[in-house]
């Protein structure tokens, strides 16, 4: 039965087995649900990420270790950065996207709900399926970034590189999915009154964010064809032998790969310009040029992606444009940490948890974006790139820009999630712990690599020098781990334990703090109207009458169904098959996804 | 007929959730995907585009593409696209034989396509053209069968959709189904007839 | 019955269906006969020698006339509502620009003398 008749109707308490538990988050299309599914396994993986970053430290803390081989060190950074950004940076936006897209537009849900549970059923098990490699000694292990020819059969004759291309095939189609799905709710859902210029900034950028992800993905799901069928069809995409050009490996990638990063620190910056409104008790400053700058900065986002290939010699004019290009892309995004800033300026600031990471982010990802303009300039990145200093550069945009945001997210949205507070005393001393940790860890490294360490390396010698550096460097690791035990014990511990928390404990403005925590199944009872662009802090007591008014009559919700699930198993299975190579395996597969499809479009909604 | 079809749908009308547009989500999110099957496409004819004139053996394009036959195959697809707005236009009128007609046409036109596809394929086969031969065929072969997937893919869709109709179970109240499929087919035929010009007609 | 469901399915997606503004299939047929047209007319410039020089504009132009009358009359861009064209038409630029682009850097700047490496 639905599960607004259960929300209205006075029925029975009965006990609720254990079984339709699973059964109900197996079969969900509830966003709410959803999200929690992505943030949780995201943050599984962010584990699992964290314990292959340690153990590339540990063997690059003193010259010539020998803690891991090679061959082990390959496929540990490269599934470190693959885990980093594919099942953790973009799951957790998603994760952020699925639970607070619909309550901060007044929706009740997303466009198609059972897209949606597509969509993270295929990340999990195409995410298990790339790990699985481990357990058969075969993880990728050509970077992150899998560069032709070595992706090749000839130079990667073993399983890694299939786990790669294949694994990243189904994580990419769950993802242009959900592009297309966030796309619609945000143009299609919005509640009356809610104008595209009204919504909160964190939906503005899903909204720029998705649509990068439905341009990027599609390019890089052909790159990865292309490196699939020259492994198992022998055809000449790469092979230079036969005319092949392993630069164009490299254009399809970075045009995929640069945009992949602001799809990564576009919902960080969505979730700063949440948590530092609230705690100056402001509204953000300069909402117009907010939005335009994102904008802005996804479009020339598709621009620059051959700064990563400045080294390949593709000529002063190629290296002039894209150098310029990604020098202008500095001024919206310097525009935004203006407009923070002058947001909290003459606001009554509140050092939450949550503004903390705010303000750290803010901070970090501006060193970050410093040593970027760095990298910009064509003549320095020849001395640059390959080395630490890019290293260092990233971690300090992608932890410090994207992960501090993260962590700030979950100390500001957990008590809508689960009406209790996190532990501000702990939080205080998780955020310090991994503050310095992090610093500790990646400082270092820009000295390091300006100094001439190469990136990509298992070992150096000690004539380098940098053994006393990378020992720092190292030693922040265990920082940062300490740091995320902590955030760890302070969310499973606040779960339980945590003080309770109102709607509004902030006291925000934006729709999601205007329902319960956490929220119900239908979110809002009746579907608010708003006239601004902060409603509750403008509006509070008409949106709470239809908020926790009368339920709207004839309301549907969409109902439960396992079709997204069993379609997941079938599309996964196809790409896992069609490593056996035998033609008829992946077909089988292909039916098993297609009986799926067609019934779900005949399911009844 | 079309009172039969709508008493057999719920008991009550059907709800229209208002949409903030206006407008109906499901074409709406139809409209994004192929804006992101754009991206598909014009990666893999870039491709084509980067690789052309490079294969260092042959057979080369201008070796072994027929253009007569190719022209054909492709006013077929072109035809299968009008097909698809005649069916369209009347079903929204009502006139279901009409309708069921030029479903059935669309279907055979695109088949049509695909055989002769299928065709090419196997006599270049024969010609000594591989996936592995050279970049040509790489290229070729990968360009024109993403494309050729597409299509199939649509054949199938329209044969649901036709005996849907022929069941009474698609009327004009649902004409939207139909629409949206052919919002698909008529993308596989922009794609096509990109793909006849640089492939075939500058060759 | 499931299936019955089925077509109300999408009208539970939000928004009437809009039936598309009447347009009539005479009209329709016509666009065919010119997308025809168009069609011989490549293949002539492609057999006719003399045009050999002009081959590669006049193709893309007429090439743009067929997608453009596909997309604007057959996916009935051009009566419908501007957004549908939006989230197409902006992917759709970046599909041309990544073309144009590629061909560039393949093709092009290795040509250009001295400016290449």
């Amino acid at each position: 039965m639905s599960t607004t008749e259960a929300q209205v109707t006075a029925t029975p308490v009965r006990r609720v087995r254990r079984r339709d538990v699973i059964w109900d988050w197996l079969t969900t299309v509830d966003h709410k649900k959803i999200g929690i599914l992505y943030g949780v396994t995201a943050l599984f993986w962010f584990v699992v990420g964290g314990i292959e970053a340690t153990l590339i430290r540990i063997q690059l803390a003193r010259p010539e270790m020998q803690f891991l081989s090679p061959d082990v060190y390959n496929q540990i950074f490269t599934m470190h950065g693959t885990t980093m950004v594919f099942l953790v940076g973009m799951p957790i936006a998603v994760a952020l996207f699925n639970y607070l897209v619909p309550l901060q537009i007044g929706a009740r849900d997303v466009a198609f709900p059972r897209l949606n549970a597509l969509s993270y059923w295929i990340f999990l098990f195409g995410s298990i399926f790339m790990n699985f490699s481990f357990f058969l000694g075969a993880a990728p292990n050509g970077g992150w970034f899998g560069y032709a020819p070595l992706t090749s059969s000839q130079y990667s004759p073993g399983l890694n590189i299939d786990f790669w291309v294949l694994g990243l095939q189904a994580l990419g189609a769950a993802s242009i999915m959900g592009g297309v799905n966030f796309i619609t709710t945000i143009i299609n859902l919005r509640c009356p009154g809610m104008r595209l210029m009204r919504m909160p900034l964190f939906t503005w950028m899903a909204f720029i964010t998705s649509f990068l992800i439905v341009t990027a993905l599609p390019v890089l799901a052909i790159a990865l064809f292309l490196v699939t069928f020259d492994r198992f069809w022998g055809t000449n995409f790469f092979i230079t032998q036969a005319g092949g050009d392993p630069i164009l490996w490299q254009h399809l990638f970075w045009m995929f790969g640069h945009p992949e990063v602001y799809i990564l620190i576009l919902p960080a910056f969505g979730i700063v310009s949440e948590i530092i409104p609230t705690f100056s008790r402001k509204p953000l400053f300069g909402y117009a040029v907010m939005v335009y700058s994102g904008a802005l900065i996804g479009l020339i986002g598709w621009g620059v992606w051959a700064h990563h290939m400045f080294a390949v010699g593709m000529g002063p004019i190629a290296d002039a444009f894209f150098t310029v290009a990604t020098l202008i892309i500095a001024i919206p995004t310097g525009v935004k940490i203006f407009n923070w800033i002058a947001t909290m300026w003459g606001g009554k600031i509140r050092l939450h948890t949550a503004m903390k990471y705010a303000i750290a982010m803010l901070v970090t990802f501006t060193l970050g974006g410093i040593s970027g303009v760095m990298h910009a300039t064509s003549p320095h990145n020849l001395q640059q790139t390959d080395t630490y200093f890019v290293v260092a550069h990233f971690h300090y945009v992608l932890i410090g820009g994207l992960i501090f945001a993260i962590f700030g997210s979950l100390y500001y949205w957990f008590p809508k999630l689960t009406g209790r507070f996190m532990s501000e005393r702990l939080g205080s001393w998780q955020f310090w712990i991994y503050f310095v940790g992090f610093h500790v860890t990646f400082m270092p490294q820009h000295w390091i690599g300006l100094l001439g360490m190469p990136r990509r390396i298992f070992t150096y010698y000690d004539e380098l020098n940098l053994g006393a550096l990378n020992l720092l460097s190292t030693s922040g690791v265990l920082v940062q781990a300490v740091g995320v035990l902590l955030l760890f014990v302070n969310v499973i511990y606040s779960v339980k334990r945590g003080a309770p928390a109102g709607r509004n404990p902030f006291g925000a403005s934006t729709l999601e703090w205007a329902t319960e925590s956490p929220p119900t199944a239908i979110n809002f009872n009746t579907t608010p109207t708003v006239h601004s662009r902060d409603p509750l802090w403008v509006e509070a007591d008409r949106i709470e009458a239809t908020v926790f008014g009368p339920v709207e009559p004839h309301l549907h919700m969409p109902p439960n169904s396992f079709w997204p699930f069993l379609t997941a198993i079938g599309a996964t299975a196809t790409f896992i098959l069609f490593m056996t190579n035998i033609w008829w395996m992946p077909l089988l597969g292909v039916i098993w996804t297609a009986v799926c499809v067609i019934n779900w479009a005949y399911e009844p909604v | 007929m079309a009172t039969a079809v709508a008493a057999e749908t719920h008991g009550h009308p059907p709800h229209h959730a208002p949409t903030a547009t206006g407008l109906n989500t499901w074409k709406l999110g139809f409209w994004v995907f192929l804006g992101s099957e754009t991206l598909f496409f014009g990666t893999l004819i870039s491709i084509y585009m980067v690789y052309k004139g490079q294969s260092v053996v042959g057979p080369f394009p201008e070796d072994i593409l027929d253009i007569p036959l190719t022209t054909l195959s492709t006013f077929v697809l072109l035809m299968s696209s009008l097909a698809v707005v005649l069916a369209l236009e009347f079903l929204q009128q009502g006139r279901r034989g009409l309708a069921l007609f030029w479903t059935m046409m669309i279907i055979v036109l695109g088949s049509g396509f695909l055989g002769f596809q299928a065709y090419e394929f196997t006599h270049f086969y024969k010609m000594g053209l591989t996936l592995q031969t050279n970049l040509f065929g790489s290229t070729f072969f990968v360009l024109t069968g993403f494309h050729g997937a597409h299509v199939t893919i649509g054949v199938l869709w329209l044969l649901f959709l036709w005996f849907d109709m022929y069941r009474g179970r698609l009327g004009p109240q649902d004409a939207l189904r139909l629409e949206v499929a052919g919002l698909y087919w008529h993308f596989v035929d922009i794609v096509w007839i990109v793909i006849f010009t640089l492939v075939y007609l500058m060759s | 019955m499931s299936e019955s469901h089925a077509m109300t399915g999408t009208a539970h997606h939000g928004g009437p269906a809009d039936a598309p503004p009447h347009v009539g299939w005479r009209k329709y047929a016509m666009i065919g006969v010119i997308l025809a047209i168009i069609t011989a007319l490549e293949v002539a410039v492609f057999y006719i020698d003399a045009l050999a020089p002009v081959l590669v504009p006049v193709l893309l132009v007429l090439t743009a006339g067929k997608f453009f009358l596909v997309v604007l009359y057959y996916m009935h861009l051009k009566m419908d509502h501007p957004i549908f064209g939006r989230v197409f038409w902006a992917p759709m630029a970046l599909a041309v620009l990544v073309v144009i682009g590629l061909i560039l850097l393949f093709h092009v700047l290795p040509t250009l003398g001295k400016f290449s490496n």
